[in-house]
């Protein structure tokens, strides 16, 4: 019995090893060393055939010279913050179009759930970077939205939407809504309907009951979906650089820039670890936070 | 330097042969050939050949200095060939396997080996120039029968630059090119790389970036050919695609491509094998077939490029190599000039001052 749950704890465990800790050491491990005219672009590496004297003479070498150089340039604390801020803007529009699809799917006819299930899983069976090119298409000036609001009447000229903020944020709301759906729809299907009903038998109005009873109980979802659409647009490259304009400034550009056209994986490297940190060490908290309240309440 | 905007190479695999057969992998530029061509070389050979397409010299450079990239050509533009010489990406060509060697051009070759000195690691490819693609009757109906189509001023003094912006203009989105062409608009030399000098462009380009609809790399192509933008500072050959694109439209769109009289950037595309390429020996025979004046010739009438093949200049369309755009005459070669790699910390100071003028930051 013991050893099978050390079994079960080891796999993810090993997983989050291999496919976390290792991946991250990597790129620490380059954050440390100098820009080099090499294969691999950077010095020193660590040659394991000279043993300890080369173990030694690797970690001697390495320096943090290039997360001091991260703070002499306020690119990067900029592109930090905007990214930060283009992330929570993107991930609460997100939730505001993502909740009520999620209620509907889960308030839906039993008959109807697979149905709806696939249409919001479906877009996933073509590329994301095509989907992306599409709204290209679509928010162009010559593009779908401006033509038919032309046609319509609304608009004379051309919107500029395009290479704006806007776009990046139409494309992230687009791109990561399944991921705040499925979460929150999981929430609010286990939701016991008898709640609601005792409370609207009660006097609760049916508004009431909503905020009282129903969005409490499925923030566990809307916590999962906050997450998955919000870490992954923060570093988000694709959706700037084809739906962005060049005032757009994004940490997952200045990253591409660093590392290909500065040929500097170091400092691309430095880039990458800073952000993981802005990531995780949040995260971290409001899990403890978290805790300590469902700790409180039981 | 031919960027075509297509960020997932698309992998282009023709006849796929036995699995024991022999095969050649090749990494080009997109859009840089006639296709037909790839099947020539397979009926020709035997070899089954794998032609992959990127869209940035960075792509190409991130691949090769990440090591074990599994291609046996790989064509590099001249600069970005130089330090990946240095940093001992290439091997050396055997020029025993390469018997076509006898047909280059002599001229390019000098040329070229500012950055592969003795020639010994690569051979051209093709070679262009950056220059002015205008739409001739917009840009003359807004500044008039004199407007200076044939110079620099027209994209970088502001006094002309801010009465085209109603109509578009658009910029390559590649520093490397930019900043040298800025130089050469002020007087100074545009290969330079004191810090101090390359700070000069900074205003220069401050100043007309309002006016600047987009820096991108391909986009410009169709904006030209639609008519969707006056002018565009990019490369010969998309220019002169974007004019035959307009007139196959038949839209009444009439490009021209102008190199500016003050001088232009004259870049190289080379085709080089890599130290760890698995059949160099396959490599040698694609280049050598590129090598063949009939082949180059093909592609150079397909693609609106120069090559460096002299003996092919017989098989070319008179509208290629007749069109001056294309081969510039002795005298405008002459005011033709080259650029060579910025070092490590230069490289630095050039993207972060590009990143300003993009972003404003």
């Amino acid at each position: 019995m013991q050893l099978r749950r050390t079994f079960l704890i080891l796999v993810p465990y090993l997983w989050m090893l291999l496919f976390f800790l290792v991946p991250f050491f990597i790129v620490m491990k380059i954050s440390l060393s100098q820009v080099a005219l090499a294969i691999p672009p950077y010095t020193p590496t660590l040659d394991i055939t000279q043993g300890w004297d080369g173990l030694v003479k690797f970690f001697s070498q390495l320096s943090f010279s290039n997360f001091q150089f991260l703070t002499t340039d306020d690119l990067y604390w900029r592109a930090y913050v905007s990214s930060l801020e283009i992330a929570t803007v993107a991930t609460a529009i997100t939730l505001l179009v993502g909740y009520p699809i999620a209620y509907g799917m889960a308030s839906a006819p039993d008959e109807w759930r697979p149905t709806l299930m696939m249409l919001v899983i479906l877009p996933f069976w073509t590329s994301f970077l095509i989907r992306i090119y599409a709204w290209m298409g679509i928010l162009g000036r010559e593009g779908f939205v401006n033509s038919t609001l032309e046609w319509l009447g609304i608009i004379h000229e051309p919107l500029t939407i395009l290479n704006t903020n806007w776009a990046v944020f139409i494309g992230i709301v687009y791109g990561y809504l399944p991921f705040m759906i499925l979460p929150i729809y999981a929430a609010l299907d286990k939701l016991d309907v008898s709640l609601t009903e005792s409370a609207q038998d009660l006097g609760c109005t049916q508004i009431k009951a909503f905020w009282l009873i129903t969005v409490p109980l499925s923030r566990p979802g809307v916590v999962a979906g906050c997450f998955l659409v919000f870490i992954p647009a923060l570093g988000e490259y694709v959706i700037p650089s084809l739906l962005g304009g060049s005032g757009t400034l994004m940490i997952g550009k200045v990253l591409w820039e660093e590392f290909s056209s500065n040929r500097d994986w170091p400092v691309a490297s430095a880039v990458a670890v800073v952000l993981l940190l802005i990531l995780v060490v949040p995260i971290i908290l409001f899990q403890r936070n978290q805790q300590r309240q469902q700790e409180a309440e039981q | 330097m031919l960027k075509k905007w297509m960020p997932l190479a698309a992998a282009l695999m023709i006849g796929a042969g036995a699995a024991t057969a022999e095969t050649v992998r090749v990494y080009n530029w997109s859009d840089y050939i006639d296709e037909s061509l790839l099947q020539k070389f397979q009926d020709e050979t035997g070899i089954t050949l794998v032609y992959d397409v990127f869209d940035s010299n960075e792509v190409l450079e991130t691949k090769l200095l990440a090591g074990g990239s599994g291609y046996d050509v790989v064509v590099p533009s001249g600069t970005f060939l130089q330090r990946q010489i240095v940093a001992g990406v290439f091997q050396k060509l055997d020029f025993s396997q390469l018997p076509n060697d006898q047909y280059m051009w002599k001229l390019i070759k000098d040329r070229v080996a500012k950055y592969d000195p003795g020639n010994q690691y690569a051979e051209n490819y093709m070679w262009g120039t950056t220059g002015l693609g205008i739409n001739v009757d917009k840009v003359r109906e807004i500044l008039g029968p004199d407007a200076p189509t044939n110079s620099l001023s027209l994209i970088f003094d502001p006094k002309y630059v801010s009465k085209l912006a109603a109509c578009g203009v658009q910029m390559l989105d590649a520093p490397s090119e930019i900043i040298p062409a800025a130089l050469k608009y002020l007087g100074e030399d545009p290969d330079s790389h004191d810090p101090a000098v390359i700070a000069k462009v900074e205003p220069v380009l401050m100043a007309i970036r309002p006016y600047i609809q987009k820096f991108n790399s391909s986009e410009y192509i169709n904006a030209l050919a639609n008519g969707e933008i006056c002018a565009a500072f990019g490369w010969s050959g998309d220019v002169l695609q974007a004019r035959d694109r307009a007139a196959e439209a038949g839209n009444g769109v009439n490009i021209a491509y102008e190199i500016p009289k003050e001088g232009a950037l004259m870049w190289f595309d080379m085709m080089a094998v890599p130290a760890d390429a698995p059949n160099p020996s396959g490599a040698m025979k694609f280049i050598n077939f590129m090598m063949d004046p009939h082949n180059i010739a093909a592609a150079s009438n397909y693609v609106y490029y120069a090559n460096g093949n002299l003996e092919s200049q017989k098989y070319l369309n008179p509208d290629v190599i007749g069109d001056t755009a294309i081969y510039p005459d002795a005298a405008t070669m002459d005011n033709l000039y080259t650029t060579t790699p910025y070092e490590q910390s230069v490289q630095r100071v050039v993207t972060r001052l590009w990143t300003k003028i993009k972003s404003g930051v």
